[in-house]
């Protein structure tokens, strides 16, 4: 075990994968010599050479399609879009291409391509890097989706995504690439080193693409979150005194609606917290799904916290940002209904 | 991947600790190409896109068919705006690494572009910026210290706190909204300029990207569209040979010059020296001329070089030469017209220096002006609950809901 932030853990499963299999190739703007804006390739150019981690023109759309390209000829690519926000000029290529090659061709063709990308606000980026657009993703057919919240997890996911036959667009939650972040800015910045899950093996492991993790049990409420929210989560529900049970669901698409109904049926009252925009967020099939599956046991309804429905604004990013206060706010909510 | 690999990777000629080296540039001196017709056919211009168009040559003086024959009083005017703006950067860039702001994007040695550009075209020709044309801005008429508040996201802030620093806008200047996404602000000033068409108006649209955004599809759906339609536009392709870490070979320019890249649409290129003001204030003028007559479109190539680092958040020093600026044959723009105005007896060092102290004090004065606005520290702030506004031009029910909810919120603290 090694003590690694979020950024080795998701350096060191390329690493795995590519001494592992000389299929792996990475690529991507400025991830080669300069080893990538944020450093999750930095040193994978020396080791593996610039045939294997390859710097891309900025082009999104051209990193996508070419990655395609390579996965239908038998490579493995992990292709790394800048900043979530920049993914837009390449989603034809992940709607219309990525997706469905399967389908399409009856099975015929496919291209399992990983695609990493930081996602999410709190670095103060403004609205073009800030955007949490994964619930654009999920409601593709076709493509798995998933959000680490943690070192432990970016690596076995990461790895699992790599190698899943199926494509993964992989967001990383950037505001906790190097500790946990519970929300409130005015703390000093916390490392991964004094987390649990800042403990990391440094070899070859998965975390299915399948499971959603119960972070802590609890039996007055389960608040299912990712991300960075897991974390506000539990200090939100420290503040508003309550013995929650968190829920990270990890892999957004396909979702483990199992462990999140099972908890859901056992408490009887949900919250849903996401740092994305509200309408027709994530958390709209999150709620349609836990109703579905909870209806008779629900002692409240279903509450959600997200980011508004704005663009995400520089100078207002803490009042946009669903931080403790608002997912407190929601917890005494969902307690005090029914 | 058993075998060897067979794949062309493109490499810049240096890397940190080798010797910059710029012989894959491809000069020619001043004064080396004719001026062709303004109405001259697209065919006959191809040599403009492979040359290179320059005007100042090495002895200072200003030479050949291009020679724009600007008065001293007017290159005095010129040399005061891309000095304004490098002191400006200078502050700002000082400002970010205080904590005073939270990014910043300087023009370093690029200023010429903005500058030589923004003298050539008229006040209803509209731009559409990169977030590197700060010059721009000054240019038309934005003061310091709305820029200054923009960065602040303060209560004078034009963008009213919803953007990064740098994503200036100007209405009253016809500059558009500076986007951070790269290349977008291309097809823009396509459509904008097809409105003039439409309209059967003279304005001249034009529009800025770097190297690098020219690999994405916008800048080549803005060519297509500019080409089908001869739409009276201007696009710039500021060459500053970087793009964060990544050389302009990565961006295709390994073989052939940017400028060329529209010759298969029939949408001519000039190749032009862009640390000479001189020159890109000629073709320029000579592009928009070309365009107001119903000529079409211009792809113009400014050969120039990112004196400084991409942003605040990367350091140049970790992908290219230290010193490599300093090695760039082009020089520093501002340099390049100083020793002119010198060599033609209308400058000074004394002068220059005294300018500069004159800028410094003006955007010193400027900077505290802004900070009374509002800070990232202090007040006075914005009200957060306008964030609601200006999604939709009428704010539907569940914005105003959530605006309820915050409001309700602020009062609990």
């Amino acid at each position: 075990m090694a003590q690694m932030t979020m950024v080795q853990a998701i350096r060191s499963a390329m690493d795995v994968m590519m001494e592992k299999n000389p299929d792996v190739i990475v690529l991507g703007e400025d991830v080669g010599y300069f080893g990538g804006v944020f450093r999750c390739t930095d040193g994978l150019q020396r080791k593996y050479g610039e045939h294997r981690v390859i710097d891309a023109p900025i082009a999104e759309g051209g990193i996508i399609g070419a990655a395609i390209g390579m996965a239908v000829n038998g490579l493995k690519p992990v292709a790394e879009i800048q900043f979530a926000d920049y993914i837009y000029p390449g989603f034809d290529q992940v709607v219309s291409e990525l997706a469905r090659i399967r389908y399409r061709t009856g099975g015929d063709f496919d291209a399992p391509v990983t695609i990493r990308t930081p996602c999410g606000g709190g670095i103060r980026g403004g609205q073009t890097h800030s955007q949490s657009p994964e619930g654009i993703f999920t409601h593709v057919s076709g493509i798995k989706t998933v959000m680490p919240s943690n070192p432990y997890d970016a690596k076995g996911l990461l790895i699992s995504a790599i190698e899943s036959p199926d494509p993964v667009v992989f967001f990383e939650p950037k505001r906790i690439y190097h500790g946990p972040f519970d929300g409130d800015p005015d703390k000093p910045a916390l490392s991964w080193s004094n987390h649990p899950k800042g403990e990391v093996p440094e070899d070859y492991y998965t975390v299915p693409l399948s499971k959603a993790d119960i972070v802590t049990a609890g039996e007055d409420l389960t608040i299912v979150t990712y991300g960075t929210i897991v974390h506000v989560a539990r200090a939100a529900a420290e503040l508003a005194g309550v013995n929650a049970e968190i829920i990270d669901v990890r892999t957004l698409m396909p979702l483990d609606i199992d462990t999140i109904a099972e908890s859901v049926c056992r408490t009887g009252r949900c919250l849903i917290a996401h740092e994305a925009t509200r309408f027709s967020g994530y958390g709209a099939e999150l709620t349609a799904s836990i109703q579905e599956a909870c209806f008779y046991y629900l002692e409240a309804p279903i509450e959600r916290v997200t980011g508004w429905d704005t663009p995400y604004p520089h100078a207002f990013e803490w009042k946009y940002f669903p931080g403790q206060k608002r997912v407190a706010a929601g917890i005494r909510k969902v307690m005090e209904a029914g | 991947m058993t075998k060897k690999s067979r794949l062309h990777i493109p490499h810049p000629a240096a890397r940190p600790g080798e010797e910059p080296d710029f012989s894959y540039l491809q000069l020619e001196p001043a004064g080396a190409h004719a001026r062709p017709p303004i109405d001259a056919r697209t065919r006959e211009l191809d040599e403009l896109s492979t040359g290179l168009i320059r005007v100042l040559d090495d002895e200072h003086k200003a030479v050949g068919p291009w020679d724009p024959d600007i008065d001293a009083a007017e290159l005095q005017r010129a040399l005061r705006w891309m000095l304004l703006t490098r002191v400006f950067d200078e502050r700002m860039w000082q400002a970010q690494r205080q904590g005073r702001i939270s990014f910043y994007v300087q023009s370093l040695g690029e200023e010429a572009v903005s500058i030589g550009q923004g003298m050539a075209l008229r006040p209803g020709d509209m731009c559409f910026p990169s977030y590197r044309s700060q010059a721009l801005f000054l240019y038309r008429g934005t003061k310091l210290v709305d820029l200054m508040s923009q960065c602040l996201s303060n209560t004078r802030d034009m963008c009213k706190g919803r953007q990064m620093p740098i994503m200036y806008h100007s209405r009253d200047g016809n500059i558009f909204s500076v986007s951070g996404n790269l290349a977008t602000q291309y097809p823009h000033a396509v459509g904008w300029a097809m409105a003039a068409a439409i309209k059967g108006e003279d304005h001249v649209a034009t529009s800025w990207l770097g190297d690098g955004s020219t690999a994405e599809a916008d800048f080549h759906h803005a060519l297509t569209f500019a080409a089908v339609y001869q739409a009276p536009v201007i696009l710039n392709v500021v060459n500053n040979q970087w793009a964060i870490s990544t050389f302009q070979g990565f961006a295709g320019g390994e073989r052939r010059p940017f400028a060329a890249r529209g010759l298969g649409l029939g949408i001519p290129g000039i190749r032009v020296d862009g640390n000479d003001v001189l020159a890109v204030y000629a073709v320029t003028l000579w592009a928009a001329e070309r365009a107001r007559r119903g000529g079409g479109p211009t792809l113009i190539e400014h050969v120039t070089y990112r004196g400084g680092a991409h942003s605040t958040s990367d350091d140049p020093s970790k992908y290219r030469p230290k010193d490599e600026w300093a090695a760039f044959p082009l020089g520093d723009p501002i340099d390049r017209l100083k020793d002119h105005l010198i060599a033609i007896g209308h400058w000074s060092e004394d002068k220059h220096q005294a300018l500069r102290d004159e800028l410094k004090e003006e955007v010193s004065a400027a900077w505290k002006v802004a900070q009374t606005y509002g800070t990232m520290t202090e007040g006075p702030w914005l009200d957060p609950s306008e964030m609601f506004d200006d999604v939709f031009a009428e704010t539907p029910p569940h914005l105003e809901a959530q605006r309820r909810q915050l409001l309700e919120l602020e009062e609990e603290d």
